[in-house]
């Protein structure tokens, strides 16, 4: 990439400007995937109370839902209905035998009993699939590069999943403040025993949110399957991503998560980039990129802990 | 039965097992036996936090990592003949662990005083989730920081000394590390009877009458914090020279998970209840492991089941009277 945009003149400061804005834009699909993993857990935890490890465990099993479809039938698009199809039902099964009985449980009992799904379902995925990585291609409609402004050619494929993104934002906005559904999660959020008391059928409603939660965890990971290997154990890195976000968005809040989503990603890889750069102008190369890069690892961690010295109920958090 | 009688059959049957492995010339039983008592140590670490304390914290294996690469760094040093500073003064490595774990423990307290002082703010859910994600931290940067093996971790190649121990026997690590948790038991079961141990159970259960009679809540918090901290620390530097290795799988989430079932197979504010759960823990993974490949699917059905049929445990299960916490 470095070697392409020297090619187009000897400016440093051009070169540098197109470096910067495709790392931009790359950390705004990296936040946009985990915006998708955020706002399911932060619905979840808004309306039901519950926090919940295994949504790690359903972004795998989209992910595999989406390769093994598309492996089977050469098409990825069922691959990704599959992916949506096989997280939510894969949710409300969890929901209706396990995720129900812990509602009235305290965080604790729910850590745990998540977290035994999460080796269930991890393991039980390895006795079916092996250890071994499945591979997911990009689409042909989507496997060409655009060109920036600078010059840069940009994979069309991760403009993509930034558009797939906005769009299931604005949805979820629109669903939540417009619909039926919405109010009634809304007011899940403040009354639960209220609205059971008007006659709305609770448990089926927390299915549904509860799926819907999984089908979006689903999604995200058939979208960045197709960049990265498929394989046991993906889910539960950007799970704990997911949770910073919302720690710092603020729980309960898809706004928060939004913006948290864009700013942990954006953060965590202008750092990667910048970080070692800037080291170079005081240590020599290797110094600066092996502290560089330790250092930027850290940095959406240090991001955390200032919000949460300033605002610990998170930046557009209520009060939980 | 009582609770004193469930703890003397949880020693009694250590005792048996380790006395077959010397009969029976199984060294490998031994080294198994080590294993559990590590953990216990560990895990009674985070019982003093969350199962007196009900603070639920996620993120143990930090403390149990640092604990260990404090011990593997100067055990290498030491090994190399290259001094850790030389500037301003000179630090060199050591392979004494009457030096080491003083180290261990004293880098564990202090991120455990950090982290707790961030973390604290936050009660329930937040807390869980934050000290999940610093526990994270650490884990990246032990992956991305080059100068002790990264991702590819640091090997010892000969055990760590403690005056009078065979370091090539496992009897004599399994021995010194006995001595350890005997020494943490005590230290809880002084610290739960004493008035920081009272005023964590009464924050636990009611934070704002602790605070009408002039105890803050938060500086109690953060005192058993790190206190548990230090003691889950001390017990990675005995795991590092259990193994002779240290690396970034010790920091890992999985990891503070383990030593959270540990606590809540065992039993949640139990004094021997860590040490029921890394029997039940180890064995299972030992001999579960041997015969069928995916056993963590069966150790996931079994902590589901814990949690929602059976709280309390082991020894939940076999004691009638209520915890004392």
């Amino acid at each position: 990439m470095l070697d392409q945009s020297r090619g187009f003149g000897d400016q440093k400061a051009q070169m540098t400007t197109a470096l910067v804005l495709e790392q931009l834009l790359n950390g705004v699909q990296f936040g946009v995937t985990l915006f998708l993993m955020a706002a399911g857990l932060t619905l979840v935890f808004g309306v039901m109370g519950l926090i919940n490890l295994a949504h790690g465990s359903l972004y795998m099993i989209g992910a595999f839902a989406c390769a093994s479809v598309a492996a089977v039938t050469g098409s990825f698009w069922l691959g990704l209905a599959a992916s949506l199809a096989g997280a939510a039902a894969a949710g409300a099964l969890i929901e209706i035998t396990v995720i129900r009985r812990l509602y009235a449980r305290d965080h604790l009992d729910q850590v745990l009993a998540t977290f035994a799904l999460i080796l269930i379902l991890s393991e039980g995925t390895r006795w079916v699939f092996g250890s071994f990585p499945l591979f997911l291609d990009i689409p042909d409609l989507l496997s060409g590069t655009v060109t920036l402004p600078g010059g840069t050619p940009y994979s069309l494929y991760r403009l993509a999943i930034i558009g797939v993104g906005l769009a299931v934002a604005a949805g979820l906005f629109l669903l939540i403040a417009r619909t039926r559904l919405g109010i009634r999660i809304r007011a899940g959020e403040s009354d639960r025993e209220m609205i059971a008391a008007l006659g709305i059928n609770i448990d089926r409603l927390y299915t549904v949110v509860f799926a819907l939660g999984a089908a979006l965890a689903g999604l995200a990971g058939a979208l960045v399957g197709a960049l990265q290997s498929v394989e046991v154990g993906m889910g539960e890195p950007v799970l704990i991503l997911a949770f910073v976000v919302i720690v710092i968005g603020g729980i309960g809040s898809i706004k928060g998560a939004l913006i948290g989503s864009i700013l942990v990603g954006v953060t965590d890889t202008m750092g990667r980039i910048l970080l070692p750069e800037a080291f170079k102008l005081m240590l020599d190369p290797a110094a600066a990129i092996a502290t560089g890069s330790a250092i930027a690892s850290m940095l959406i961690y240090a991001l955390m802990a200032v919000v949460l010295v300033i605002r610990p109920q998170g930046l557009f958090g209520g009060g939980h | 039965m009582r609770e004193w009688q469930v703890n003397f059959a949880l020693v009694a049957i250590m005792a048996g097992f380790v006395g077959y492995a010397v009969l029976a010339d199984e060294p490998f039983l031994i080294t198994l036996a080590t294993r559990i008592v590590i953990f216990a140590i560990a895990a009674t670490g985070l019982n003093l936090a969350l199962g007196y304390g009900g603070l639920v914290s996620f993120g143990h294996a930090a403390f149990f990592g640092l604990g260990g690469y404090a011990c593997g760094i100067l055990a290498s040093h030491a090994q190399d003949y290259v001094p850790i500073f030389e500037t301003p003064f000179l630090i060199e490595g050591t392979n004494q662990m009457l030096t080491i774990w003083p180290v261990a423990i004293g880098v564990s307290a202090i991120a455990a005083l950090a982290i707790g002082a961030l973390s604290l703010r936050t009660t329930g859910v937040y807390f869980i989730m934050i000290t999940l994600a610093f526990a994270q931290m650490i884990f990246y940067f032990a992956i991305s920081w080059p100068a002790y093996g990264g991702e590819d971790g640091l090997s010892i190649y000969v055990r760590n000394e403690f005056p009078g121990m065979d370091p090539f026997a496992p009897m004599g690590l399994f021995q010194v590390s006995t001595g350890v948790l005997i020494l943490v038991l005590l230290l809880v079961w002084r610290i739960t009877n004493a008035r920081l141990g009272l005023a964590l159970r009464a924050a636990r259960q009611n934070a704002q009458r602790v605070s009408a009679v002039g105890i803050r809540p938060f500086g109690v918090r953060l005192t058993v914090f790190t206190i548990s901290a230090a003691i889950t620390g001390w017990a990675g530097a005995l795991f590092v020279d259990l193994n002779k290795f240290v690396s970034p799988s010790m920091l890992s989430w999985e990891v503070s998970g383990e030593i959270m079932i540990i606590v809540i197979l065992g039993g949640v504010g139990r004094l021997f209840g860590p040490l029921a759960g890394a029997m039940l823990f180890i064995l299972l993974e030992h001999y579960l492991g041997g015969v069928f490949e995916f056993w963590k699917i069966l150790l996931g059905l079994a902590l589901l089941t814990v949690v929602l049929f059976a709280r309390g445990g082991v020894i939940g299960l076999l004691v009638r009277e209520p915890r004392n916490g």
